[in-house]
């Protein structure tokens, strides 16, 4: 048994100690936001943010949240996230749109650390998140932007 | 909610098509999902046509034949039947058409299918015509009720109104409008009068996938559903020869193992328990008809093919026959690897099978050909089968299986298991290791220069394997000559007065599929790299010297490639300080892209900062997208000349295995991009692929003017040692 906080409510899972978060996440709790891409930490669309810190979900043993707290793209609820995800949508920053949960949560991970991120720190913090579509140009825009509706 | 009947047509090259059955869906879906799967389809009261669904509460549904994942159908289709109707922007949905081939079949192939990027293309008179009809049943709906002439009503943003003051909404006439008949030939608007068309509108499936609510195929999960995960051959071509699966059956959440014509299947009550029991599994693979060839020794064996010349693709004057004799002859021989699409969302399938029938959930990217494939796996009519098109993280060609290899593998596994839900997943690893590749290919190229520096012939020898041939699209070769094969390498713009294109067919156990803008991918790196060595023996300007080649019957080329040339400031000069400018220009899918890259070095490989890339698309219907579209091709392109090749080591085994090892273009490596959208009244075509095929050679030009080195083999990371 994992017992562990999530989206701001306590869950329990009764599943082996090394089953990563992700799945966890998507197959016993059904919260689908999280993404599979690679299964290797290689692409981060399965970013979570386990204790406020961001996470690859599916290198994440779920042992390690027990006790612990996370949040998914389904439970952001911040200045900073509200700016990202309002960012992405005036923008049209999404095509496939599957890895663009994990950008979201790193981009707002970002912004929390960085008020004002340069793009140095944005190439930075956004390094672990692969987009196939490559939305690069839209993603660093709305960085920038939501960055600047924080400030405003 | 009062269901009416439905009536449906389907415009066609022959006029309206009526139809009697109109597909239903009820899925439902909590937040920004909700704007893609509104509540409309289920509570419509009026269906004038396939395509379009008015609720009572306003809102407009239109049926997308063509699946989306990524180049934006969603928001172009809706925009022409918007467009048509008048209605506002605010009151659109864009959700999947069901596989139905006689509904939604792509006019451009005559069966349902995604690709060639032709959705905008075939859907442009078929679309607005779907609306127009639409508009013209509601007002005539409110010439009833109202008891006026039709002619002096008019619509606008979603209201019909009267001059005596009636106004209406369209769901509060949309009863109404639903006994009605069809107009078979509905007035369209002049491009003039074009409100919405030609305007950035928001796309409508962006809210969704920036909750994480968008459904895609992954996330759907059936009452006791089994996650099902395949090992596959290590080589192709190479069959099961055994397999002892007791330590995996042993594994907790392992239901069953079961061999499949693919492999051997390891069913789990969740993904983990499928992966470990996998893992737990020993095999012996029959190697006997694999592809036991290195990348090498395929590309020596292509070589050599290239010196028979291969059957004529092209001919033109004399062919190659005036390069022999030349002053000067240059000749260069391109090597292009395998290339795997990657999508980020892996290929995945949800089947529930129950006495009824089937039902299943699939990024299908050709309806026509998978769900036939998976009525005939299960044994069952395709009447009893529901096939739902799902949102699919990308495709990039990979989901366009002309085999419905992916469907036959999904009834096999739910066949093998009996009645019950399945998910089949692939992995990374299985994506990379399992095929349907770019054709690995080589360019053999030849022209002349006479005393006064004039080309006096062009010959490319292309080899490579078809896409086409023994699949059941083979009908569109003529000859048996695959024009995906060499496309790109014929019907160029430019005058060389003679030139040849030649085609040798290989064949391999390595099945090989569409990539992204398919042989323009080869064919559009090897001339325009070609081309540019030639001007530089000829002491020429690119830009100028392609313009100075360019056939007076190819007006749009030339106009891309002035524009680009304006918007990048070119002033013949290739190299300022320690950055270089290369120059590109080529059609694919009668969209013509010009391109101009800025590179400099770093550790020994390109580092591109910015690209200016001038498109004419024909009428431009989003131009956001379109600019979308342009950024994202030039991104895929760039990660792709750069980093990756899928190779196969000696034996036959492939070597890459996940991101790891083949790469990804990263946030750092993504150069600023600008777009110019060439004014344009021709009728719209596609921009899914033709933003890729120009970045690869702009950029190998500005690094040849940089550092001397032609890059001939690609990636560059192989080619630069880098």
């Amino acid at each position: 048994m994992t017992t562990f906080e999530l989206n701001g409510k306590e869950v329990t899972v009764d599943v082996p100690e090394d089953m990563p978060l992700l799945w966890v996440l998507r197959d016993e709790l059904r919260l689908t936001g999280t993404k599979f891409g690679c299964g290797v930490a290689q692409c981060g669309a399965c970013t979570v943010f386990l204790n406020g810190m961001t996470r690859r979900a599916c290198v994440t043993p779920v042992s390690m949240a027990e006790g612990g707290f996370v949040t998914t793209i389904e439970g952001l609820d911040s200045a900073e996230s509200r700016a990202v995800q309002a960012a992405w949508t005036r923008l049209d920053v999404p095509q496939c749109g599957w890895c663009q949960s994990g950008q979201v949560m790193s981009a707002t991970a970002l912004l929390r650390e960085i008020r004002d991120p340069s793009d140095e720190d944005i190439d930075q913090a956004m390094a672990g998140n692969i987009c196939r579509c490559a939305t690069y140009v839209r993603i660093r825009k709305a960085i920038h932007d939501a960055a600047d509706t924080l400030e405003g | 909610m009062t269901r009416l009947s439905r009536r449906a047509f389907v415009a066609s090259s022959a006029g309206l098509v009526i139809g009697l059955t109109l597909p239903l869906k009820s899925r439902a879906q909590s937040g920004a999902a909700a704007a893609l799967q509104s509540g409309a389809t289920d509570g419509s009261t009026f269906a004038p046509n396939a395509f379009v669904r008015v609720a009572p509460d306003d809102s407009v549904t239109v049926l997308i034949k063509h699946i989306e994942f990524g180049q934006g159908p969603f928001t172009g289709l809706a925009t022409l039947v918007a467009e048509e109707m008048d209605a506002d922007w605010s009151q659109m949905r864009a959700e999947h058409a069901p596989a139905n081939t006689e509904l939604y079949k792509n006019l451009a192939f005559g069966m349902q299918g995604t690709g060639g990027s032709t959705a905008m293309a075939n859907s442009w008179t078929q679309m607005r015509k779907a609306g127009a009809a639409a508009r013209a049943m509601l007002v005539a709906a409110a010439a009833q009720e109202w008891g006026v002439p039709e002619s002096e009503i008019t619509v606008a943003k979603g209201r019909i109104s009267h001059p005596s003051g009636r106004e209406s909404g369209f769901g509060a006439l949309a009863e109404k409008a639903a006994q009605l008949t069809p107009p078979e030939e509905p007035a369209l608007k002049s491009p003039a009068e074009f409100r919405l068309i030609g305007t950035d509108l928001p796309k409508l499936d962006t809210p969704a996938k920036t909750d994480g609510t968008a459904q895609f195929t992954m996330d759907v999960y059936r009452e006791g559903m089994q996650t099902v995960v395949v090992a596959h051959p290590p080589k192709f071509g190479a069959t099961l020869a055994g397999f002892d699966d007791a330590k995996a059956r042993e594994m907790p959440g392992v239901t069953a193992v079961h061999e499949i014509p693919q492999g051997v299947a390891v069913y789990a009550r969740s993904t983990h328990a499928a992966l470990m029991g996998r893992e737990a599994l020993s095999i012996d693979w029959d190697d006997s008809g694999a592809e036991t060839r290195s990348t090498e020794e395929i590309f020596a064996d292509y070589a050599e093919a290239a010196q028979e010349g291969g059957r004529d693709a092209e001919m033109i004057g004399d062919g190659a026959a005036g390069i022999d004799g030349s002053d000067q002859v240059i000749e260069a021989e391109f090597r292009f690897p395998y290339l795997a699409h990657a999508p980020l969302e892996p290929l995945d399938g949800v089947l529930e099978w129950t006495e009824e029938g089937a039902e299943i959930w699939l990024g299908s990217q050709f309806p026509s050909f998978d769900k036939p494939t998976i009525a005939k796996g299960l044994g069952l009519s395709p009447e009893t089968i529901t096939l739902n098109v799902m949102l699919a993280g990308g495709s990039f060609g990979r989901r366009a299986q002309d085999t419905a290899h992916f469907a036959n593998e999904l009834a096999a596994i739910a066949k093998a298991g009996g009645p019950g839900a399945y998910k089949l997943l692939w992995t990374r690893e299985d994506d990379l290791h399992g095929g349907y590749y770019r054709p690995l290919t080589i360019h053999k190229m030849r022209a002349g220069l006479d005393a006064d520096g004039r080309i006096t012939g062009w010959e490319d020898i292309v080899v490579n394997q078809s896409i086409m041939a023994g699949g059941p699209m083979a009908g569109m070769m003529k000859d048996d000559m695959d024009p995906t094969a060499y496309e790109g390498a014929t019907k160029m713009p430019y005058d060389f007065g003679n030139a040849r294109t030649g085609w040798v067919s290989r064949q391999s156990p390595v099945p090989v599929l569409w990539w992204r803008s398919v042989g323009h991918t080869h064919t559009g790196y090897a001339t325009e790299v070609f081309l540019d060595m030639l001007l530089e023996a000829q002491g020429k300007d690119p830009v100028q010297g392609r313009l100075d080649l360019i056939r007076a019957d190819a007006p749009r080329d030339r106009a891309v490639l002035e524009k680009v040339a304006e918007m990048a400031g070119w002033d013949g000069t290739k190299v300022k300080g320690d950055k270089a400018y290369g120059v590109a220009l080529h059609e694919s899918f009668e969209t013509y892209v010009a391109q101009i890259a800025e590179v400099s070095q770093e550790n020994g490989l390109p580092r591109v900062h910015r690209v200016w890339c001038a498109v004419d698309c024909g009428i431009a219907v989003n131009p956001n997208v379109i600019r979308a579209q342009m950024e994202g091709g030039i991104g895929f392109g760039l990660g792709a000349v750069l980093f990756d090749e899928i190779t196969l080591a000696e034996g036959g085994q492939v070597e890459q295995d996940n991101f790891d090892t083949y790469r990804m273009l990263r946030i750092s490596e993504m150069p600023e991009v600008m777009v110019e959208i060439i004014a344009s009244d021709a009728d719209p075509t596609g921009v899914g692929e033709p933003g890729l095929p120009p970045i690869g050679p702009a950029v190998a030009n500005a690094w040849r003017a940089l550092t001397g080195q032609t890059v001939t083999r690609l990636p560059f990371t192989r080619a630069t040692g880098a």
